[in-house]
């Protein structure tokens, strides 16, 4: 929801990052404030699961240039759990299986950590078991999968619903969601996005990075930005999500080079 | 060459204090004695120049003979009842080598002969004389020849037919006393048709150097079924070598899971004869170790017989400068056709300066098997690591936390509720020093 008096909780300013030493994103500017829902999309390759994971702070990539502030702080002065702690959450494209750790262990460190963080009462293993069992409802998933290994064996729909409850765990304001909407049907479609709904509020904001539309059926943006060669080279209304499902990519170059030079190509 | 002469004074230094067994005892215990001091005197030590030796130098055991255990001291019930085991009815306390009937609890009915050797010869001589030592290795190990020379007290363990011993029987050796060497000895004769599970658990109360030598024989008789679980939580100064042989006959199954946490040298043979047609084995093991210790284990899987199953898992994880070893090796004899042998190695190296060498050894004979292993030596993962911390937890916790759970795949795997915890809290606690 657009409010021009929210807060501004994310500012990026001309960010470039490269992995490898190949340069991936090229002067990346986004302002995200309380309350909305942006939605990044583009093409395989464009950069947006870079920025998802540089935001994140993934130690793989390297910023080479530019800013990030994240709720008036640096972000480049947090560490990865830090800054998890301050409020930034990314769900994964492909969700880490952790043979070995329960769900359940896994996911009642992670909350205490969190809440020991934001000087908040930590729970128990029963108490904490009350919790997640109603937190696992909004998902509709199975209780069984507490005492399961991290993701192991977990369906690309399982996974997938297993981050959006660390999401309603950890009750981040800044959630990144990185295409949490590949590889699933269109019933586990409605059940995460129903419940990244119901976690959305006034006080946070989220990102929504995806190729497709169909996720922004049931996440409705307020913003949509189309990233391309490691820029966002348009930014519109939830309305330019389904021009680009009818046109395709292409259509914006074709718009870009129509705009400079007049003549539709 | 100063190695040879330390190992031969060594050896030397061991002989003497070698003393006559009591003269009351059988004439064929007296024998085998014998006839194991003569295998002594036909050994020497091993060097990093024997194969089977390469990768463990052992030369500091050379400096160290230290004489067989005096008396041992008296201990107290609660000097050790931590290490009790809720579970377990039956229990054989052995201090320094040496039996302990005020802490054990024995056995000697129609459905479970458990107690120590020098009983249990007067009322099962004859089957006892029919498997001590015939199944361990006395003419070509030094260790066993030595320990088999210094037999006394022995813990024996008889199944009869078709009974299952519902409760696990603990084997609980403690290290009391400092630079002497111990002989713990195990015989299980496992008649056909019984089912048992033997915690075989080496502790200590001292912080001082010890050698402990020990021996264990094994007999499965047709579809008998033994479950073995292994302890070594040997102090840091410890030397440990420890040799276990375990015969299968038709359609028995042994499963192990052997824990190697302690000793500053320590050294494991299981040797794992599926002897008998459609024998399973399990063979598991966890290495856990830091500082400057070093943990060898060499398994023998021997599949002389067709339809032979066996499953092993082996892990070590390595923190500090210390050095991990393993060998496993796997025989599938020329008759032992459809064998299905499966063997993984996997190991955590925690720092730069921590070692592993492993070393899957397949010899195979028969043309229609199947035998597959892996070996995986690597540090911990990158984006597993990151996963966590994205989720708040710190890059120390994220590490501990994927640790524990590495060594926990094994440990899993023992059935013993009160034991498993006793070990999960001793690997949280190491994975938090680290």
């Amino acid at each position: 929801m657009i409010n021009q008096n929210s807060k501004i909780l994310l500012e990026v300013r001309g960010l470039h990052a490269s992995v490898n030493g190949i340069e991936i994103l090229k002067g990346v500017d986004l302002t995200v404030k309380c309350g909305e829902i942006h939605a990044i999309m583009g093409l395989n390759g464009s950069g947006k699961s870079t920025f998802a994971k540089i935001l994140a702070g993934h130690p793989a990539y390297e910023v080479t240039a530019g800013a990030i502030i994240f709720n008036e702080q640096n972000l480049f002065d947090l560490e990865p759990e830090e800054r998890a702690r301050a409020g930034v959450f990314l769900a994964f494209q492909y969700p880490i299986e952790i043979p070995g750790v329960a769900n359940n262990q896994f996911l009642r460190l992670a909350y205490n950590t969190i809440q020991s963080q934001r000087g908040k009462e930590e729970l128990d293993p029963l108490e904490f078991d009350d919790f997640i069992r109603d937190k696992m409802k909004l998902l509709e998933m199975n209780p069984d999968f507490l005492d399961r290994s991290v993701n192991e064996g977990f369906s690309g729909g399982e996974k997938k619903r297993n981050e959006i409850l660390q999401m309603a765990l950890l009750e981040p304001k800044l959630a990144i969601l990185d295409e949490t909407d590949s590889g699933l049907d269109i019933d586990a479609l409605r059940i995460v996005a129903n419940g990244v709904n119901q976690l959305t509020n006034k006080d946070n904001a989220t990102i929504l990075v995806t190729h497709y539309q169909r996720l922004l059926d049931y996440i409705v943006p307020d913003y949509v930005h189309v990233m391309e060669a490691g820029r966002i080279i348009k930014t519109s209304g939830k309305e330019l999500a389904k021009e680009l499902e009818t046109h395709g990519y292409d259509w914006i170059n074709a718009e870009k080079s129509f705009n400079k030079t007049g003549v539709r190509l | 060459m100063s190695t040879v002469t330390n190992a031969a004074g060594y050896l030397e230094n061991l002989v003497q204090s070698w003393r006559r067994p009591p003269a009351a005892s059988l004439f064929w215990l007296d024998q085998l004695r014998a006839h194991a001091m003569n295998s002594v005197g036909t050994l020497r030590m091993p060097t990093t120049h024997d194969e089977e030796w390469r990768f463990t130098d052992i030369s500091p055991l050379g400096r160290l003979p230290y004489p067989a255990a005096r008396a041992a001291p008296k201990t107290q019930f609660s000097d050790i009842s931590h290490y009790y085991l809720e579970e377990a009815i039956y229990r054989l306390v052995f201090v320094d080598g040496q039996f302990a009937p005020d802490l054990s609890n024995v056995a000697n009915k129609a459905d479970a002969i458990i107690g120590n050797l020098s009983s249990l010869i007067t009322t099962h001589g004859d089957t006892i004389a029919r498997y001590l030592g015939q199944l361990a290795e006395l003419q070509n190990d030094i260790f066993t020849a030595l320990n088999t020379a210094f037999l006394h007290d022995s813990a024996c363990i008889i199944i009869p037919q078709n009974v299952s011993v519902t409760t696990p029987i603990h084997l609980l050796f403690i290290s009391r006393q400092k630079e002497i060497t111990s002989y713990p000895r195990c015989l299980v004769i496992a008649e056909s048709g019984s089912n048992v599970t033997i915690v075989e658990d080496y502790v200590t109360t001292e912080q001082a150097a010890y050698v402990i030598n020990s021996v264990v024989e094994m007999s499965l008789s047709d579809t008998a079924h033994v479950n073995h679980i292994r302890i070594q939580r040997d102090n840091q100064q410890a030397f440990h070598i420890g040799n276990c042989t375990v015969a299968l006959a038709h359609a028995s199954q042994y499963r192990s899971v052997s824990i190697t946490l302690g000793a500053h040298i320590s050294r494991y043979n299981l040797n794992v004869a599926l002897a008998g047609e459609g024998a399973e084995c399990t063979v598991d093991g966890l290495a856990l170790i830091s500082g400057h210790q070093l943990a060898d284990t060499h398994t023998f899987i021997d599949h002389a017989k067709p339809h032979g199953k066996s499953r092993q898992l082996h892990k070590c994880i390595v923190d500090g400068i210390a050095h991990g070893v393993f060998n496993g090796r796997i025989m599938v004899r020329p008759h032992a056709q459809l064998t299905d042998s499966s063997q993984l190695s996997r190991n955590l190296l925690m720092t730069n300066k921590a070692r592993i060498d492993t070393k899957p050894q397949l010899e195979i004979f028969a043309d229609d098997v199947k035998c597959a292993h892996g070996a995986t030596v690597g540090q911990l993962d990158k984006e597993e690591i990151f996963y966590l911390m994205s989720r708040g937890l710190s890059d120390l916790t994220a590490r501990n936390l994927l640790t524990y759970a590495f060594g926990g795949e094994v440990i899993d795997r023992i059935a013993i509720p009160s034991l498993k915890k006793q070990l999960e809290e001793i690997i949280l606690a190491r994975t938090q020093i680290s």
